[in-house]
């Protein structure tokens, strides 16, 4: 590559990070000032920041979606992943289906799952329970679309295949092969889809609305209703937070962060 | 398991070789066969290399032993015991793929030491025993390394070392070579052949590449259609092939119409004797090696059904294999460099036919003459 070339390239670059950067550390910005704004002419205050941490309902709320966020990603990890694996190697003939199957989601809208759901849910508050965390059945079904092809690519990355017959003919059994070959070696995808789980749990808010639970958005708009700047600060916190986790995200998911757990006596 | 590790002790390299015998093994895939009625049985310690073009059935033989594809019908037998039902996790082989199959997570030792875990050996006695296959590999220096720093090369080594160290009954080697660069090609090849005789296990090896099967193997079996055309020491499947297919696909070979007449054929003019001598008489076409065909220089004022031009000239070493064109057909022939050098392209030659028993096909003949 030329000089020239790449001295161009370098400027695209810069560019179009200023560009993004912007795009999303505007409104951030902007909800910050909104947040941190006085009254009338009264000096910038923390505040809203502080009343989120007096607010009993609303951090109830930010832990329920916590513990949704963790339910789920783990549900999800726990289904998808043995699933997508043994149908990869076993079953290849079924992975259409189950493409289909979890992409589904992604074509219905919220309001048609609550019409549908809602008659399940009004039998799971009278029979099992009334918990928020009942929720984590419906948002399973929610990540499915998005953590599917992650965990797709993150399978493709692999030779699957020859990995797990090599550690068959070592004589590994196939929860040995899952747990310490395919699992290990596909780390980064578990993680990201793990995020995206966590983003989409934090950021839903149409079913729990419909269905009557209160989670983090549900909160944030109830908050929002009587203090304006209480609300944006949340949004702002649950922000950060998922910004904090896509850098945790690229830290673990460095290539070669991870060696093997094997013995080393 | 556990015990015969622990019987045979770390610091030896094996526990000796065992008989494999393929009985019968059937195996379709919707509608195709893949095997048809294999039969083969291993001496032990002997190394068999299965030889044959793509779909012949090979890898699926090599696959019905290591248990990761069942059987429609037959039988595995290794050491006695018939394994066909068994799991690959419980059927005691070493196998070494195609592709690079190191576990990327783990270092070269790590990887060596996995199987040896997986028999619960202790942690002392695997390390021991993954440096000692690692160092019959040639590579303890390497120990520390994950795959991704080793060459093609080192990779398959090291996966040699991790099929070995389980000391396994039988050792499986699916064409370990073919994704490497020639050079380390032959360099390998000759390194399994001396870990398979120290070592003194009992080895099938799966390969498309003639040259590696006849380098490496004690005995050679050539597959066409999921059946076994001809098995044999390489020497013997070299100059002595059973099959029209033996002697195509193993070496190269000049396909030459002639007619057959009470025992030998009869080709441009040259009469050759028949390895079966009790061929039919009629059409025919002769298979004839390379190196069976000579050269005269007299050609160029001469006519005759065996007079043609140089075309081509590819030196191969210390041989060269000259390209001779005679109108309706172009011929073969091998010859020391030094001779072939005095027929550059555009020589009128010669060519004289040795009077080596040949074989006949006869589909291509009537093929080739409608």
């Amino acid at each position: 590559m030329s000089r020239n070339r790449r001295l161009k390239l370098q400027v695209f670059r810069v560019v179009v990070f200023l560009v993004f950067g912007a795009f999303f550390l505007i409104p951030i910005g902007a909800m910050f000032e909104f947040s941190t704004r006085g009254n009338g002419d009264a000096p910038r205050t923390l505040v809203a920041w502080q009343t989120i941490f007096q607010t009993p309902d609303l951090v109830a709320a930010i832990l329920a979606s916590l513990a949704l966020a963790v339910i789920t990603s783990l549900g999800m990890l726990l289904l998808l992943v043995p699933t997508m694996i043994w149908v990869r190697l076993r079953l290849p003939s079924l992975s259409r289906i189950v493409e289909f199957l979890c992409l589904l989601p992604l074509t219905i809208p919220g309001i048609v799952l609550v019409a549908g759901l809602a008659p399940e849910y009004r039998w799971l508050s009278i029979n099992v329970s009334e918990s928020i965390l009942t929720l984590a059945f419906v948002y399973l079904v929610l990540v499915l679309p998005y953590t599917y092809r992650t965990l797709h690519t993150g399978l493709a990355a692999i030779d699957v295949k020859t990995l797990s017959e090599a550690a068959r003919s070592l004589g590994a059994g196939w929860a040995t092969v899952m747990g310490r070959i395919i699992v290990p070696n596909m780390w980064s995808a578990l993680l990201n889809a793990s995020l995206l789980s966590v983003a989409v749990v934090l950021g839903e808010f149409t079913i729990a609305n419909l269905l009557n639970y209160v989670n983090l958005q549900v909160s944030i708009f109830l908050v929002g209703k009587a203090n304006g700047a209480v609300s944006i600060a949340v949004a702002v916190a649950s922000l950060m937070f998922a910004f904090l986790l896509l850098v945790i995200l690229s830290f673990f998911g460095r290539p070669r962060a991870r060696v093997a757990r094997l013995e080393e006596a | 398991m556990t015990t015969a590790i622990a019987a045979a002790g770390v610091g030896t390299a094996t526990r000796g070789g065992v008989e494999v015998r393929l009985e019968s093994l059937q195996r379709r895939y919707a509608g195709v066969t893949a095997l048809d009625g294999l039969n083969l049985t291993m001496a032990p310690g002997e190394l068999v290399a299965l030889l044959g073009p793509s779909g012949c059935g090979k890898t699926t033989a090599l696959r019905l032993v290591a248990g990761l594809e069942q059987a429609d019908g037959g039988r595995v037998v290794v050491g006695g015991e018939d394994v066909t039902g068994q799991p690959t996790n419980k059927r005691d082989v070493g196998m070494v793929f195609q592709a690079y199959s190191l576990f990327p997570h783990m270092t070269a030792w790590q990887n060596v030491a996995f199987g040896l875990q997986m028999r619960k050996v202790s942690p002392g006695q695997r390390r021991k025993r993954a440096g000692e296959m690692l160092e019959l590999v040639g590579l303890s220096g390497f120990a520390d390394r994950f795959a991704h720093q080793l060459s093609g090369g080192q990779q398959q080594r090291v996966a040699l070392a991790r099929a070995l160290a389980i000391q396994p009954k039988v050792l499986l080697l699916d064409e370990p070579l073919s994704a490497l660069d020639a050079k380390v090609r032959a360099r390998l090849r000759d390194e399994i052949r001396r870990v398979q005789l120290e070592v003194g296990i009992t080895t099938l090896f799966v390969t498309h590449d003639q040259e590696e099967a006849l380098a490496i193997a004690d005995r050679v079996g050539v597959m066409h259609s999921g059946r076994i055309e001809q098995l044999g020491p390489p020497t013997s499947i070299y100059s002595r092939p059973a099959t029209p297919f033996v002697a195509e696909f193993v070496g190269l070979t000049n396909r030459l119409p002639g007619v057959v007449r009470r025992g030998s054929v009869e080709v441009r003019g040259a009469s050759i004797p028949l390895v079966q001598p009790d061929a039919a008489d009629g059409p025919a076409v002769a298979l004839v090696r390379p190196e069976a065909v000579t050269i005269a220089s007299d050609g160029a004022a001469a006519t005759g059904p065996l007079v043609g031009t140089v075309i081509a000239t590819a030196f191969l070493g210390a041989t060269s294999r000259v390209t001779v064109d005679l109108g309706d057909v172009t011929v073969l022939a091998q010859l020391p460099t030094s001779e072939a050098t005095a027929y550059p392209a555009g020589t009128r030659v010669r060519l004289a036919l040795r009077p080596d028993p040949v074989l006949i096909a006869r589909d291509e003949a009537k093929a080739e003459r409608a």
